[in-house]
């Protein structure tokens, strides 16, 4: 009986929680779950040409598949193009073996209704890429199901035909260069968002009410403005004939020739990502500083302490797990940070969401998954470490 | 009470959903700024006097990403878009595009019969020729004052003409820029970046520039760019340069050596809510008269011989257009004639080496 009303008592206060459940399946979930599909699975090549894959897969890729290939393939893109899906298929092998696109629809429409005993021959007078190994390699390749080629791209690398794996050339490395940029902004960010930050949540934990409040307007205010409108606002500031330049002419800091590239580079995204994301920092240490008793501060003076002792060892301490909390937001966050660099950022100034944007804009889903799902990774490796070395039950939001 | 109030509302409602535009609506994307300004007053506007059917503008900066979500998420709001020639390609190739093969073409005012009267490869299978524009150079004439710049290679002389420069943030046409300021005659610029020494070639050049280079992404941004003196030359279309010059009287100039020209394109977004209405705008935008209409407006060419005829002068400065324009023989003597097909062959891969370069 007390073991049926256990339970009863436990499932009630599940079922409310229930919506959250629900919530987090399908807003969460199951988009990553799609994503992590994404980035290894294409059917759409496999799809459209069932039989020449079939054949293709047994191709050993030396020599020029048989006739019996071409044959296949020439009578699957015939239906393809009278479908009007054969373009796609087209731009998906374009994309493993570039400059390939117009010999589809070009075939397509000279070899319908061919009556022919040699397709190879055939084919090859239409257009003399059917006789280039490369594109074979290229059909068979992009007609996978699955494969891993999204996530060696996203790391710079690329596949040999003989299955061997090695650094792409140089001339199209990317992705790597911006994982470590990546880093090393949000890391950048997260330190000067602390140093100006903690002054601040310090002042406004300790002044009067009426003069607290104030400051605390200030940092929410901006808070409450579109992303869009204050980055705009950082071109006005920043830009070369910009307020902040024509200020220091003005004062004869700097000559009229010489005014400071603030924008369009990557100190625009520090100030720009600096700005936005300065109250993730200071909301949650002022919330821990104001229940900070100054009592404490008092002892440890009468005890013989002076400030800056005070400071370092009774004070600092205690306003840690604001301050963790605190800075673990402000990381995460410019780690996924994309309007702000792509506005202010120039070219040294973007960062890998920007590359992720960019492969959605151009459908290339399976690339921008994959390069996704690393910095999911990454951002969970973190997370962790955080933790053994925090610990993540010790943060206090308010 | 209540039943009044609600019947009230459904009164308003019904007045005005049918009576406004008994015609139904259209909604057309354009690339904004001037170029928007000069279709809109020259056939959207006109189009709606003639047929009573509202036109909704939108404003866009190229790519076929906002299509391709609106097509792959089954909600479209667009109907008709003024596109780039190689999304054109790339678009109707993925399925994005209404096919035009049905629609019927008006002929020129002398009977001329469409298909001879259009420029060539003006059309495409979804793709209806609109105009021919120009990526130019343009400079503030106030930063050179003695010795101004007149070639593409002064684009890349940065110590004779030093200052910021500005370049849209693609490959298409800086890559082109980069081999022709290098010395590589215009026929064999596409042969030379269909090779990877050619590619490099034009990498190579454009990082002569490239601390220098302040990237732009809507057509609006260069004449602003130039005017705020943010950079000092910049590449830019010609049209909008041409307004700025004239219309608001800034002291730019066009360099029209080594321009890279390119046809812009009306498509129909596949599952389109207005069909017949884009088929009708369509069809309207295809006289030869529409198309003089924008070119009297903006200075970019129209694609219908009968139409260059009918091009005359500005309608608000009265200034004489033609020598303004692209196809202007003044502006030819040195030019590039943008390859679609080459581009929807090769961006995937360019793209990839420019966001590499971009990174570096």
């Amino acid at each position: 009986m007390a073991a049926k009303h256990g339970i009863k008592s436990r499932i009630r206060p599940i079922s409310l929680a229930l919506p959250l459940v629900a919530f987090i399946a399908i807003t969460f979930l199951m988009p990553l779950g799609n994503m992590i599909k994404e980035s290894v699975y294409d059917a759409e090549v496999a799809d459209a040409l069932p039989n020449t894959m079939r054949l293709l897969n047994n191709w050993d890729g030396v020599e020029l598949p048989t006739e019996e290939v071409f044959r296949a393939l020439a009578e699957e893109i015939v239906v393809l193009q009278e479908n009007r899906t054969l373009g796609k298929i087209g731009l998906r092998v374009n994309r493993v073996v570039s400059g390939t696109r117009s010999v589809w629809g070009k075939t397509a429409r000279r070899v319908k209704g061919i009556e022919t005993d040699d397709m190879i021959t055939t084919m090859v007078e239409i257009d003399d890429r059917w006789s280039d190994l490369m594109l074979w390699q290229g059909i068979k390749k992009a007609g996978q199901r699955y494969s891993a080629k999204n996530y060696l791209q996203a790391v710079d690398l690329t596949r040999g035909e003989d299955g061997s794996i090695s650094r792409i050339d140089e001339g199209r490395r990317v992705y790597n260069t911006l994982y470590v940029r990546t880093l090393y902004v949000a890391t950048v960010v997260t330190l000067l968002c602390l140093v100006i930050g903690y002054p601040i949540a310090y002042a406004i934990a300790h002044t009067p009410p009426t003069l607290s409040k104030i400051l605390l307007l200030c940092v929410l205010v901006p808070f409450w403005t579109s992303l869009l409108a204050r980055a705009t606002s950082w071109i006005v500031l920043l830009q070369s004939q910009g307020v902040i330049n024509d200020f220091l002419v003005w004062i004869r800091i700097i000559p009229d020739d010489g005014r400071l590239s603030l924008i369009y580079n990557m100190t625009g995204t520090l100030i720009a990502m600096t700005q936005n994301l300065l109250p993730f920092v200071v909301l949650p240490t002022y919330a821990v500083l104001s229940s900070i008793p100054p009592t404490y501060m008092r002892a440890a003076a009468s005890l013989g302490a002076n400030p800056v002792q005070a400071f370092l060892r009774v004070y600092w301490p205690q306003s840690l797990p604001g301050v963790a909390s605190g800075c673990l937001l402000v990381f995460i966050l410019s780690i996924g940070f994309f309007i702000t660099p792509a506005i202010v950022g120039g070219t040294d100034g973007q960062l890998i969401s920007n590359m992720i944007a960019y492969h959605i804009d151009t459908n290339h889903w399976g690339l921008a998954a994959a390069i996704s799902v690393i910095v999911l990774l990454s951002v969970l490796i973190l997370y962790v470490v955080f933790d053994r070395w925090v610990g993540v039950d010790k943060l206090k939001l308010s | 009470m209540k039943r009044n109030i609600f019947g009230s509302f459904a009164f308003i409602f019904v007045v005005f959903s049918t009576n406004l535009y008994a015609e139904g609506e259209l909604t057309i994307v354009s690339w904004g700024g001037s170029y928007a300004k000069a279709s809109i007053d020259g056939i959207f506007k006109p189009f709606e006097e003639e047929t009573g059917i509202k036109v909704n503008v939108e404003d866009y900066n190229g790519g076929l990403a906002q299509i391709r979500a609106q097509v792959d998420t089954g909600n479209v709001h667009w109907d008709v878009v003024d596109v780039e020639s190689q999304d054109d390609l790339i678009g109707c190739d993925e399925g994005l595009l209404e096919f035009l093969d049905d629609l019927e073409l008006p002929d020129a005012p002398d009977g001329t019969p469409a298909e001879e009267d259009f420029f060539e490869d003006a059309n495409s299978d979804c793709g209806l020729g609109n105009i021919v524009w120009a990526t130019v150079i343009a400079y503030n004439s106030t930063a050179f004052e003695s010795d101004p710049p007149s070639t593409m290679s002064d684009f890349f002389d940065l110590e004779k003409y030093p200052g910021k420069r500005g370049m849209r943030r693609t490959p298409e046409v800086n890559l082109e820029f980069a081999l022709m300021a290098d010395g590589v005659p215009p026929a064999d610029v596409y042969d030379l970046l269909s090779t990877d020494e050619g590619i490099d070639r034009a990498f190579k050049k454009l990082d002569t520039i490239k601390d220098s280079i302040l990237f732009w992404q809507a057509g609006a941004q260069p004449p602003q760019l130039l005017a705020d003196k943010e950079v000092a030359m910049t590449t830019a279309y010609n049209g909008r340069i041409f307004n700025a010059i004239n219309l608001e009287k800034q002291p730019f100039v066009i360099v029209w050596d080594a321009h890279v020209r390119d046809f812009g394109q009306w498509v129909i977004v596949a599952g389109a809510p207005n069909l017949e209405n884009a088929k009708k705008f369509l069809q309207y935008a295809a006289r030869s008269s529409s198309m003089a209409e924008v070119s009297n407006r903006i200075s970019y060419g129209p694609l219908r011989h009968s139409a260059w005829e009918l091009v005359g002068k500005h309608v608000d400065t009265n200034i004489d257009m033609k020598p303004h324009m692209p196809t202007d023989p003044e502006n030819s003597k040195n030019f590039l004639v943008n390859d679609a097909e080459w581009w929807a062959e090769h961006r995937d891969d360019l793209v990839f080496r420019f966001n590499a370069w971009l990174n570096r």
